[in-house]
């Protein structure tokens, strides 16, 4: 067990290396989810006067919506850094190496769930710069908390990608799981403001529960009502595709 | 000339159609996006000061296109960075073609995807209830500002990638591609924009661009949006295609 967490924390430690390493290609994963929550807030800003809108500002009803974005990219990119690992030959000499493969997959999983608070805290900070009101430690600590859960899901999900298609190539496949996970929800407007269709995939989805956690100390108050459903979804999601990851782990390069 | 142009863009356009990972994301996000817009915020145009229309998803019609044809742009990019960085560009160079035809044929692919992309987004419209308010009239103006549009940020691309020489790089202006987006009046209406996005947009040539394409599908034929976004359009083509043969003989003189 120790040596299994030796190992996990190797490679957690090289993934977050590469951030320092190679900042280019972190910098687009940070940087994409504070424009879209500038820009969606100067672009839709006027939905907010809608009535039955929960929110004072469009910027703080968007603002967990970025978070959870962050999460996204950065669980899609694990995916697309192990497809180049397979590429170059690195994911082969690990495959060999005397490690158990739920090492290996805990550690990419880990790595993408710490690097998701990346993208998290610097939305944040713009977010306060630009005057979104401080929502308390609580929300903060279950946005981070949900923000890593969401992050570990889709890297799983990624991974599976990955270990499928072995290429790069597939990297718009990894992206767009966590764009419509996230988008396809309350993103935007309260249910009762959305088109039919819309409400009821945002009620199936449920990305929308976890969405919903975050955002609650953002519009409004914490509340144990808001959170186990959230915490419930993320922990299902994360179970799901955690399985699906670890049975694609198992079977890779038998 | 017009043999070796129509020969790299018939290359160009194989090996897009060969490789779904460079076509997908231009019209599968912008779909998307699209579907999320329309299906969330269509209770905006009840707001005061929007304007008189049939949908939201007839609004959003042009945005899509848009976002589509900058995707496009950074599609032909990042095409023409991969021949620079596998060595294709340098036996072009060797060979004995006009140089021109190089930067020429590319943008004609990007034409003919932006003549894809209208078609496309016209399809979806008219498949989930948007009305063309030009009629067939409205059809080709869309098509016109379109195809032009799309040559005009093939350019941007291709001058981006005779720049920079690489792919990465070139994929790295994916997030500018949403910010230029986000400062125009391509999502939501001019008078109904928040700062810094308000101002902005009065002088981002993309507002003249969408307002000319979405014009014809909201309202008919109007001349004053009309000629804003061919003029735009017209104008993307003419500064970033000058500045690409620029840099083409740039890079030629430099190897």
């Amino acid at each position: 067990m120790t040596q299994t967490g030796v190992v996990v924390g190797a490679l957690v430690r090289r993934a977050l290396n590469e951030i320092l390493r190679v900042p280019g290609a972190a910098i687009p994963g940070v940087l994409a989810p504070t424009i879209f929550m500038i820009g969606l807030s100067a672009v839709f800003g006027e939905a907010a006067q809608l009535r039955g809108f929960e929110a004072d500002s469009f910027r703080e009803f968007i603002v967990p919506v970025g978070m959870l974005q962050g999460a996204a990219f950065t669980g899609a990119a694990t995916g697309v850094n192990l497809a180049r690992d397979i590429e170059q030959g690195w994911f082969d000499r690990l495959l060999v190496c005397p490690a158990p493969r739920v090492a290996l997959l805990l550690g990419l999983i880990g790595s993408a769930a710490l690097r998701a608070l990346l993208p998290m805290t610097f939305l944040l900070l713009v977010a306060f710069a630009m005057g979104v009101d401080w929502p308390g430690v609580d929300t903060v600590l279950l946005g981070a908390v949900l923000v890593m859960a969401l992050a570990a899901t889709i890297a799983s999900y990624a991974i599976v990608v990955a270990l499928r298609f072995r290429t790069q190539a597939a990297a718009p496949l990894m992206q767009v799981a966590g764009f419509v996970a996230v988008l396809f929800t309350t993103a935007y407007a309260p249910k009762a403001l959305m088109a039919d269709w819309l409400e009821t995939v945002a009620t199936i989805n449920p990305v929308t529960l976890v969405l919903e956690g975050v955002r609650q100390g953002f519009v409004g108050d914490v509340t144990w009502a808001d959170t186990w459903p959230a915490l419930v979804a993320v922990s299902g999601l994360v179970t799901v595709f955690g399985l699906l990851a670890m049975r694609g782990m198992r079977r890779v390069g038998v | 000339m017009t043999r070796a142009t129509l020969a790299l863009a018939q290359r160009a356009l194989r090996l897009n159609l060969r490789r779904p990972q460079f076509l997908a994301p231009m019209l599968v996000f912008p779909s998307l996006l699209l579907a999320i817009n329309t299906g969330g915020l269509e209770r905006t145009t009840q707001l005061p000061g929007f304007p008189e229309v049939n949908g939201f998803l007839d609004f959003q019609l042009a945005a899509a296109m848009v976002q589509a044809l900058l995707l496009g742009g950074v599609t032909s990019g990042i095409a023409t960075a991969l021949e620079i960085e596998g060595g294709f560009f340098d036996r072009l160079v060797a060979s004995p073609i006009p140089r021109g035809a190089i930067v020429v044929g590319r943008l004609l692919a990007a034409g003919v995807l932006g003549a894809l992309v209208v078609t496309w987004f016209l399809t979806v419209g008219l498949v989930f209830g948007a009305t063309i308010e030009g009629g067939v009239g409205g059809v080709l103006v869309v098509y016109a500002i379109g195809v032009l549009a799309g040559v005009g940020f093939g350019a941007i691309g291709v001058l981006l990638a005779l720049r920079a020489r690489n792919a990465s790089t070139v994929q790295g202006i994916f997030p500018i591609v949403f910010v230029i987006l986000f400062l125009s009046s391509a999502f939501f209406p001019a008078d109904l924009l928040h700062a810094p996005a308000d101002w902005v947009a009065a002088y981002n040539p993309l507002s003249y661009i969408a307002d000319g394409i979405r014009a014809p599908i909201i309202d008919g034929i109007s001349a004053t949006p009309v000629l804003r976004g061919v003029a735009a359009a017209a104008g993307v083509v003419v500064v970033f295609g000058g500045l690409s043969i620029v840099a083409l003989r740039g890079r030629l003189g430099a190897g």
